[in-house]
């Protein structure tokens, strides 16, 4: 469980998130989305405490964050740019996550079976494909076996039967009582996995509701068009 | 074992295996065996490598401190991701680039060392190892100094470009003003002043320690022979070596606040 209240974080004199206040439950897949520049990646970063804020609180399961870590053994992230020591092999990365996690949980090697990992085990990261890095990335952030996963753009370099894999297995995950978080520009991607939808307009929220009640109030059938129509309104 | 040093393991693998340290070690290695091979006395080996080792080191440390940072800029948001303490990731990060640089110099410069103990001749042996020891220690300053202006600018054309005239200011610049300095105020008692203008500079320093340890004043140059006059080679020495680690410390302590406030 995330909970967000009246969080501002400005960057000099441009304010990227104002006033937000929003909660992540848990069974819940919710899909930040919003246009370039209006605050998802500003938010997903106050959650992991990546960047400090002017104002405001975040609670992860109870814990306020403080500065104290240790809130991070309950999130698994995905990030969308995967970059680890281009000389290590994926054992390596493996083999440091759980050195540094110093955590006794049992390790979910389903991802790691099912996405065929096995294969490129001693290859150096430098020499793996884009769409394999991603894999990785995913494989990493389902390991412990989170209460929380926040997934920035989870598909996105994947071919298809690997997206489809990783897709059922958010779907199995979220069943199983996690909180989801996922980015992605991917609008058919957020309709077939989110039930809710924060949008972000400008750093503030213009819609935290179900995925169907955006479509109801703007109109359309699809959320790609709810999405662009709500963007160009507000661009008019 | 400590989360800092589990971090820097594996850092520190991930380095020893690139092709550019490689590189570097062959290249001190090759410099360092052809002084040794074509010049027979040991005094002037140890002048031309301080020369080249004071110069390029630093050099090195600045180049590979900043370009790492900013080429593991995205594997440092991972680390963050992670239930870790910023302190323990960046510790971590500095010993894992300072660890296999320092390796590889000692193992380029370290081997005709050892060739000469093989060849019976240990003249400013205990020099030599000054010397390797310095460029170590000059090696940490300079990765702590490039580390710290790369997390103060997110531009990394701008983090690399103040690294480097950082460097070309210690190297080369640094000495023309202090000449200057010292010539335009001849007049007055200078050797305060140059003690002082000598400490600011980490270069300086390791080039004045390793000439008051092979002890030939005539190679010292003005503040060196300061040094040794007013503190005997001894307290000159241990003078000089406490600014040294002034120069690694600080450095590591301001890196270590800005990157506890940074915004990744």
């Amino acid at each position: 469980m995330i909970e967000i209240k009246n969080l501002t974080k400005k960057y000099g004199k441009h304010t990227a998130l104002s006033d937000v206040t929003v909660s992540f439950k848990p069974v819940e897949i919710t899909a930040v989305v919003g246009p370039n520049g209006s605050g998802k990646t500003t938010l997903i970063k106050s959650i992991l405490g990546l960047i400090g804020f002017n104002s405001g609180s975040i609670i992860i399961s109870n814990h306020e964050l403080n500065g104290n870590p240790i809130y991070r053994k309950d999130i698994g992230y995905m990030p969308q740019i995967p970059n680890y020591p281009e000389n290590l092999t994926v054992n390596d990365l493996m083999k440091m996550l759980k050195d540094l996690r110093e955590e006794k949980k049992i390790i979910d090697d389903e991802l790691y079976d099912d996405l065929e990992i096995q294969k490129y085990s001693s290859i150096p990261i430098k020499n793996l494909s884009g769409g394999t890095k991603q894999k990785i990335n995913a494989i990493l952030a389902f390991m412990f076996n989170p209460s929380i996963l926040i997934l920035d753009e989870p598909t996105a370099s994947l071919d298809p039967i690997s997206s489809s894999l990783l897709k059922n297995k958010i779907v199995k995950q979220n069943s199983s009582g996690k909180s989801i978080i996922l980015t992605s520009h991917n609008m058919s991607e957020i309709e077939e996995l989110a039930s809710n939808i924060v949008f972000l307009l400008e750093g503030r929220i213009y819609f935290n509701g179900l995925v169907s009640e955006l479509k109801r109030i703007s109109n359309e059938d699809k959320l790609e068009r709810a999405v662009a129509s709500i963007m160009k309104e507000n661009k008019n | 074992m400590s989360l800092t040093y589990k971090i820097a393991k594996y850092q520190a693998k991930d380095v020893l295996r690139s092709r550019w340290l490689i590189g570097f070690t062959f290249f001190l290695g090759v410099i360092s065996s052809g002084l040794f091979y074509f010049t027979a006395d040991t005094e002037k080996v140890i002048v031309s490598l301080i020369n080249i080792v004071f110069t390029i080191v630093p050099l090195i440390g600045a180049i590979f401190g900043a370009l790492y940072y900013y080429n593991s800029k995205e594997y440092i948001i991972f680390l963050l991701s992670q239930p870790l303490k910023r302190k323990q990731i960046f510790l971590g990060l500095y010993s894992g680039i300072v660890f296999p640089l320092s390796l590889s110099l000692v193992s380029g410069l370290g081997l005709p060392v050892v060739l000469f103990i093989v060849r019976g001749s240990f003249d400013y042996l205990v020099s030599l190892i000054v010397l390797i020891g310095l460029g170590a220690v000059l090696l940490s300053v300079f990765i702590g100094i490039s580390l710290f202006l790369s997390i103060l600018n997110d531009d990394k054309a701008k983090g690399l470009g103040f690294t480097l005239l950082l460097w070309l200011l210690f190297s080369f610049i640094y000495d023309g003003i202090v000449l200057l300095i010292l010539t335009a105020f001849s007049e007055y008692p200078l050797e305060v002043l140059s003690i002082v203008l000598s400490m600011l500079n980490p270069i300086d320093l390791a080039r004045i320690i390793v000439l008051l340890n092979m002890d030939i004043s005539v190679l010292m140059g003005y503040t060196g022979a300061i040094f040794q006059k007013f503190f005997g080679s001894f307290w000159g020495m241990a003078l000089t070596t406490t600014a040294l680690f002034v120069w690694i410390i600080v450095p590591l302590i301001l890196t270590k606040i800005f990157f506890a406030k940074k915004d990744f």
